[in-house]
């Protein structure tokens, strides 16, 4: 998927992560800020990395700011920031590159 | 040099401190020492008066110089208005190469980081820090290392002379003009001096602040005359609204009651709780509950707690009143509702943080503790417990009267939620040991309880009792299910603190904290 224009899901409560998703021509520029950096930054860093790839997202500027959300979380804010950008609300391929 | 927790100490930390690494809870019970003695100036001259203008002039005969130990305790909590203020006018007098010695240092001390960083104050010895002081040494701010000591280890350091002080400043919420000290009757009341009175028998100069000088005789005294040389009034020793506030409203969080409903069933079905028992608890939401849910048992069974220990909360001086127990002894009020008993019940005593927790002595409250129940930040498959250290790193907390008391309970109970966030409690190896496995005999979660396999006679008397019981691999793997496996903090090589066991020894290093890199 292209990333059309700026989009953003997630909140900074605690336990969740706030994703932004911006157009982008150089490949994937993660930021990503957590306050569980230090014992979770890899795995955050792995989980987005993955999900952009399973939505097959080239090219993004993606920031994460996260709160300690579990990985569950994070795929669907970095999912639904990706179809926001995009303008889709309807009809998501669940089951399919939505898992 | 691995220690008996599996801890590697530096050699140049052993070299530096002259200290010994850690060998077991108990290694060194029957030491012999030689108690070490204040250098002080009689006073024999009725004439002469121990009031000061202020605390510049008591400094200045205290003989206030660079490089001295000064130390404060911590009973006005985040209310605490002292340490500021002496170090306010230390900093004015350009005194540099200080080392504070505080039974505790809070986040109300925040205002003397700048200190640290000019020079001013280059060690710190405490139960822990919280706050920004927390963030300067664990950011490598702090010149000298660290040291981190249980309650009862600090009056083993002062008493034994690992730490000598030169002047102790101690805020008195009433004070005579001759330096009778008592907690009690003033505007900044906080019930008990428990942890100041070793530092008034070993110091050197000792500076009475009150900001309540009341007439002679000021007594029963918490802290006599014959150990202070200056009185000094303040306009104010600390924050009421924040020393003491109002009895914390049982929690309502229904996680908690769960944990706190598995140790009452725990505590009662073990052959301890009888005619008689004696228990501390800490103030922790679910060790709270679990006094309230404990005591209606009590009152079921008729059973009465002999020995109720350690810093106090409303719901012990309830059970207190109602006849539930036969003596509280305290050395640190944590609410109103505890300075009130304190002041009226004559069945609620304070002591000394010495006859409290010492290792040192010949023999101290703790060692008659049937049930200790504690809260951890993080427990791992050894049973060894963190309560200093973030899992991020950062010095965070307090070991508090937390090893002392585990190792003298027969039953020591850690109640943490398996996942604070995404952080879990139980893990395969804390960030930084501070109480060893082998005085932690069970940990409660709310996905399950598990006995340390050390006691086998617990988990024999466990067998029927309808409890979830899993082995602490269990909880740990449920929690990195859940969360997955962290990995371990990023730091620097260089060490910042040590943390000190009971008896002086070294039971872990904290290093300066690094900026996290992906790698």
């Amino acid at each position: 998927m292209e990333i059309l224009k700026t989009a953003m899901a997630g909140t900074l409560e605690s336990s969740d992560a706030q994703v932004t998703v911006e157009p982008g021509d150089n490949g994937i520029e993660l930021m990503i800020e957590s306050s569980v950096i230090h014992q979770y930054g890899r795995q955050i860093r792995a989980v987005a990395l993955e999900t952009l790839e399973r939505l097959d997202v080239k090219n993004a500027r993606v920031t994460i700011f996260d709160k300690g959300a579990l990985d569950c979380t994070l795929k669907a804010r970095v999912e639904c920031a990706v179809y926001r950008s995009n303008g889709v609300s309807e009809n998501l391929p669940w089951g399919g590159v939505i898992r | 040099m691995i220690n008996a927790v599996g801890r590697e100490i530096p050699g140049e930390i052993l070299k530096k401190t002259g200290k010994e690494p850690f060998k077991g809870a108990y290694a060194n019970d029957n030491h012999e020492y030689k108690k070490a003695a204040p250098t002080v100036r009689a006073l024999c001259d009725p004439g002469r008066s121990k009031m000061v203008e202020n605390i510049h002039e008591a400094l200045v005969k205290c003989g206030i110089r660079d490089g001295m130990t000064l130390s404060f305790h911590h009973h006005f909590r985040e209310g605490d208005y002292v340490v500021n203020m002496v170090m306010e006018e230390i900093h004015k007098m350009g005194i540099k190469d200080l080392t504070i010695c505080a039974s505790s240092l809070g986040k109300a001390n925040d205002p003397i980081v700048p200190y640290i960083e000019d020079g001013t104050i280059t060690g710190i010895q405490s139960s822990g820090v919280r706050g920004k002081i927390g963030e300067a040494i664990s950011t490598g701010r702090l010149r000298d290392l660290a040291i981190m000591r249980s309650h009862g280890g600090r009056v083993r350091a002062v008493e034994s002379g690992e730490v000598h002080i030169d002047i102790a400043f101690i805020g008195a919420p009433t004070c005579d003009e001759y330096g009778n000290m008592r907690a009690n009757g003033g505007k900044s009341d906080c019930g008990v001096l428990s942890y100041a009175m070793v530092d008034a028998e070993y110091a050197d100069k000792v500076v009475a602040l009150t900001d309540c000088l009341v007439p002679f005789p000021n007594v029963p005294a918490s802290i006599s005359m014959v150990h202070v040389d200056y009185v000094c009034v303040v306009d104010e020793i600390g924050n009421p609204a924040k020393i003491a506030t109002g009895a914390a409203k049982p929690t309502t969080d229904v996680r908690k009651i769960m944990m706190a409903d598995y140790c009452t069933q725990f505590v009662i079905h073990t052959p301890y709780f009888k005619e008689g028992f004696s228990y501390q608890t800490g103030v922790g939401g679910a060790s709270i509950a679990s006094t309230i849910s404990l005591g209606k048992i009590m009152e079921e069974r008729g059973i009465h707690m002999g020995l109720g220990l350690g810093g106090i909360t409303t719901p012990m001086c309830e059970l207190l009143e109602k006849g539930l127990i036969k003596k509280i002894v305290d050395t640190q009020d944590f609410d109103l509702g505890a300075i009130e008993s304190i002041k009226r019940n004559p069945d609620h005593i304070e002591i000394s943080a010495s006859e409290y927790a010492n290792p040192f002595n010949k023999g101290a409250f703790v060692n008659k503790l049937d049930f200790v129940i504690l809260a951890s930040l993080e427990v791992d498959v050894d049973f060894n417990c963190n309560v200093v250290v973030g899992s991020d790193g950062m010095i965070t907390g307090a070991q508090g009267g937390h090893p002392d008391t585990a190792a003298g309970a027969k039953c020591t109970i850690v109640i943490a939620p398996l996942l604070q966030g995404r952080i879990p409690a139980i893990c395969t190896r804390v960030t930084t040991v501070t109480t060893p496995g082998e005085t932690v005999d069970v940990v409660i979660t709310d996905y399950g309880i598990a006995i340390n396999p050390r006691r086998q006679d617990l988990i024999e008397c466990m067998k029927d009792v309808d409890l979830p019981f899993c082995t602490i691999e269990e909880l740990r793997d449920k929690a990195y299910a859940m969360v997955g496996e962290p990995d371990p903090v990023q730091f620097d090589d260089r060490i910042v603190g040590v943390i000190e066991a009971r008896d002086g020894t070294i039971i872990d290093v904290v290093r300066q904290i690094k900026e996290y890199e992906f790698s």
